[in-house]
């Protein structure tokens, strides 16, 4: 007599069992970071959360395994799969590329960036919709205007990105600059941002 | 560094449902099987070592007794009990009936070690137990178990 007598578990009453754990998870207030996945013209997003608010977006091309190791390592390792606890998030990136100029506003948690990363963030938060701006432009916003390259940095490590528009910061040249989702990812936003739709 | 939580659901949430449904009746044994990621989850921070598989089968071990201590049973054989209406795999059925009419330390021994693969040093760690006595309760429960199957089929 082996394992083999047993059948593999049916997947469908694992998933029940599993949204019953996320049940009981969330009511007790047991996770460090909950997290789903959504589908987007861009790929597929993952969107982990604290209790504060969404604290990262990841692009497929981060590698789930990699993001969610590293929140572990930084946030806490009571990491769960809660995807009906984030369904009010998953649906503002649903407006966002649907052409939303302003999404309703969505709960964030910025503890992934410290001091002067930080501050890009809160300056990166009112470029509006549809803006473009240059990296000189946002530094000279902050405390050390002349920090163009430490902006840069900033905005090439935004632990939330589409969430706080790094897109919408552009080299002085006219180029578009690096994205953590591939610059062609940046031009299709700025483009739906200009026109309305996403360019395929 | 730890994992993240949900990779060990993911790698033993199965495991975990056979020690919960080898030592319990169907709806227990779903109640059984949250309780037992829960108090995993809310320790995992804390967890040292690499036995996880044997951690989280103790764990379901305790939370197995609990719930048949809170509901003060006396633990029925399951024959002729459908507990779902359609079986979507009669010989797993058989199996899980079969396995409830075992004395507990042949059935405790017989699911951590045949159906979550515990060695018999970590089944006795689970179940208080030898590994000696741990091996010979496996080992008649299996006996035990080949008659009563031979017996529904019959």
């Amino acid at each position: 007599m082996t394992t083999t007598l047993v059948a593999p578990t049916d997947p469908a009453l694992l998933g029940r069992l599993h949204a019953r754990l996320e049940a009981r998870a969330t009511e007790d207030a047991a996770l460090d970071v909950h997290y789903r996945t959504v589908d987007s013209p861009v790929g597929t997003l993952l969107i982990a959360a604290t209790e504060l608010g969404v604290a990262r977006v990841a692009f497929e091309r981060e590698g789930e395994e990699a993001v969610l190791q590293s929140l572990a390592d930084r946030i806490g390792p009571r990491i769960l799969r809660t995807p009906a606890r984030l369904d009010g998030a998953a649906r503002w990136f649903d407006a966002y590329f649907a052409g939303a100029r302003d999404p309703f506003g969505l709960p964030v948690d910025t503890r992934l960036a410290r001091g002067f990363r930080l501050e890009v963030l809160g300056r990166l938060q009112e470029v509006g919709y549809g803006e473009r701006v240059s990296y000189a432009t946002l530094a000279a916003r902050t405390s050390s205007p002349k920090a163009v390259r430490a902006v840069g940095t900033a905005c090439a490590t935004n632990p939330l990105p589409l969430v706080i528009p790094c897109h919408r910061v552009t080299r002085s040249d006219g180029a578009v600059g690096a994205y953590l989702g591939g610059p062609e990812t940046k031009v299709r936003l700025l483009a739906l941002e200009a026109t309305g739709s996403l360019p395929a | 560094m730890r994992e993240p939580f949900e990779r060990i659901v993911a790698e033993h949430g199965d495991v975990v449902w056979r020690v919960c449904r080898g030592l319990l009746p169907e709806h227990d044994a779903e109640d059984a099987w949250s309780e037992t990621f829960l108090a995993a989850l809310r320790a995992w921070d804390r967890f040292e070592g690499d036995r996880v598989r044997g951690w989280l089968a103790t764990i379901a071990h305790r939370k197995a007794l609990d719930v048949l201590r809170a509901s003060a049973r006396i633990v029925i054989p399951e024959e002729g009990v459908p507990d779902s209406p359609v079986p979507p795999a009669g010989r797993d059925l058989d199996l899980w009936a079969a396995l409830a009419r075992l004395p507990d330390g042949q059935r405790a021994a017989v699911v951590h070690h045949h159906l979550a693969g515990l060695p018999f040093d970590e089944v006795a760690l689970v179940t208080g137990t030898t590994s000696t006595a741990a091996r010979k309760a496996a080992s008649d429960g299996v006996r035990r178990l080949r008659t009563l199957l031979a017996l529904e089929d019959a």
